[in-house]
């Protein structure tokens, strides 16, 4: 897995995942379409305003509401390489897992980055560096049950596994 | 320590004889749900699972009732996509536009819901079934996906609330009304991860459908189910509708909680939830005056029969009034035959107000009933967060079918008691 690295984006709490990706655009499970309206109706300017690598940090119950997995699928396509948040909606968290898109859960973080921080993220330790101002914070460990689908790629390999192994 | 219902139904439907909150099980499921949103992305990751046949075509069940009747070309194929899968698979529980409705209000109904099964859906508001004393919660499309490859999905035994509601309603107030109080109260994370267990005596006198609109907003604060015991009101709405085996389940009594919520229902009158969140919600007296645009009642939320039969009750021998555009949506074709049985479609257009095919459509203003910019709607929905029904400037109230219909009539947000 390539290093996590980039500009911190923040929001607040309760992003929905109607702001993340509004229903207007899920006619399409494209994702590069899907990616172009990422966060468009409380961040007009985040497609446009993002490099790769870049990753999103937001208060608690991140990606509440809808179960649209659309919303994971646009932020990770948009290159947003992992999100940090106080707390995540159990929906939103379940769908990050199960496509592979680094969920992490850190009140700390969340409380401390500040827009346009630089962050570096070590997924196996769960540890969140903030290169800006020099410091660092402890995510939430993934469960042992949740590391393999994590360590297998995603919920896609992890259940074609589980076929083969039938 | 005894166990909660929602423990024993996950522990009934895993491998494992103890279970407690915080474990992780695969769950086999009872019945898979997708929908037009959902499936094509849960049939895309199934083929790229590399699955060939669904490992039970009996336990999915398809729904086209987002994007439906077809807003425009993509949506369409999109349709086309779950329309062909189902052929292809077997899927005899693909119900197409005029065969079924929207989702929540059409599976109970159609009696593939029954107590103690596990279910879930590719879409948040799965949670509704709880009302029939099923385990049921929302999932994405690559769970629905896995789910259908290989007959289970993965799930965390959440901890469990219960939420004990003491006495009678006030006139009017239903389980709406009983919901957005106790969002009020818990927060739209209040409950997150969490099972919402609801009891007391106002539950065990409301209603099928009261109990459906409750367990249907558990998501709301964050849950991941809601869930009501089975009793004599479950037994004979399940018996009304199928005449299979089932095994239900209800909590000890000595069963751990990490909380316990009291309720009075003296306390509740008419709820309004102002934007942007469902967890703003107050009585409707306490509401300043709010002009709307459009009133929407309807949705997996309110759009059955016994909603529609209150909404005419306001609406009967009134008109809407002018400034206001209302939308009525019976969520079914068996609530919409119903409704023109009982003479209710004739009071909606009679009083001004459009009356539309099942869809999910205005309540997340994907088709019928967008709003534009600086637009302001009451509905009997369930979300009110920025641009859910439309322009990001515009507004969404949520109510049940009362205040909405009296609303509708009023031109600007009230209930039924200051109609002339």
């Amino acid at each position: 897995m390539s290093e996590i690295r980039g500009r911190a984006h923040v929001y607040g709490d309760n992003v929905n995942t109607d702001v993340i990706i509004p229903a207007r655009y899920l006619t399409s499970s494209d994702a590069d379409e899907l990616a172009r309206h990422c966060m468009e109706d409380i961040d007009p300017e985040f497609a446009a305003k993002l490099k790769p690598g870049d990753v999103i940090v937001a208060g608690e119950n991140f990606g509440c509401g809808s179960s649209r997995e659309h919303a994971p699928v646009a932020i990770k396509a948009a290159g947003i390489s992992a999100v940090i948040a106080g707390t995540f909606a159990r929906i939103f968290f379940r769908n990050a897992i199960n496509i592979g898109l680094p969920a992490l859960a850190c009140p700390e973080a969340a409380g401390d980055i500040e827009d346009g921080d630089e962050v570096a993220v070590d997924l196996a330790s769960g540890r969140i560096e903030n290169v800006t101002r020099g410091r660092s914070y402890q995510a939430e460990p993934f469960p042992a049950f949740l590391r393999e689908i994590v360590e297998a790629g995603g919920l896609v390999p992890y259940t074609r596994k589980r076929l083969a192994a039938r | 320590m005894g166990r909660t219902i929602t423990e024993k139904i996950l522990a009934a439907h895993s491998a494992q004889a103890e279970l407690h909150p915080g474990q992780f099980v695969m769950a086999r499921i009872d019945l898979m749900l997708g929908n037009d949103v959902t499936a094509p992305l849960a049939i895309e990751e199934f083929r790229n699972i590399g699955a060939e046949r669904l490992a039970d075509a009996a336990r999915v069940v398809l729904v086209a009732d987002h994007a439906t009747p077809n807003k425009d070309i993509e949506a369409a194929q999109q349709c086309r996509l779950m329309r062909d899968f189902s052929r292809e698979q077997g899927v005899g529980r693909f119900y197409d536009v005029g065969r079924g409705g929207i989702e929540h209000a059409l599976l109970p109904e159609e009696g593939l819901v029954a107590p103690g099964e596990c279910i879930i859906g590719a879409d948040s508001h799965t949670c509704t079934y709880g009302a029939l004393g099923a385990f049921a919660t929302g999932v994405g499309s690559t769970d629905l996906a896995a789910a259908m490859a290989t007959g289970e999905c993965w799930l965390r035994v959440p901890e469990s609330i219960k939420v004990v509601y003491r006495g009678e309603r006030k006139e009017w107030v239903g389980g709406k009304d009983l919901i957005l109080y106790m969002i009020g109260k818990l927060g739209v994370a209040g409950a997150r991860y969490q099972a919402l267990e609801f009891c007391g005596e106002a539950i065990e006198a409301l209603g099928m459908s009261g109990r459906l609109t409750m367990c249907n907003m558990a998501i709301e604060a964050g849950a991941k189910n809601g869930i009501i015991a089975p009793d004599a009101v479950t037994e004979e709405y399940v018996r009304s509708v199928t005449d299979r085996d089932y095994t239900p389940q209800s909590s000890d009594p000595d069963a751990a909680y990490a909380q316990v919520v009291e309720i009075d229902c003296a306390d509740i009158d008419l709820q309004v939830a102002v934007p942007p969140l469902p967890e703003n919600s107050r009585s409707v007296r306490d509401v300043e005056e709010t002009p709307i645009d459009q009133a929407v009642i309807g949705s997996c939320t309110n759009g059955r029969i016994e909603d529609l039969r209150e909404a005419a009750q306001v609406l009967e021998g009134r008109s809407v009034h002018a400034d206001v555009r209302l939308i009525v949506v019976p969520a079914t074709r068996r609530v919409h035959l119903q409704a023109i049985r009982e003479g209710l479609a004739e009071i909606f257009v009679e009083a001004g107000g459009a009356l539309s095919t099942p869809t999910c459509g205005p309540c997340l203003g994907m088709h019928m009933g967008v709003l534009a910019q600086g637009e302001r709607a009451v509905a009997t929905t369930n979300r009110n967060f920025v641009g859910r029904m439309g322009h990001p400037e515009s507004e969404v109230y949520l109510a049940g079918p009362a205040v909405a219909a009296a609303s509708a009539v009023l031109g600007r947000i009230g209930g039924p008691e200051e109609l002339p």
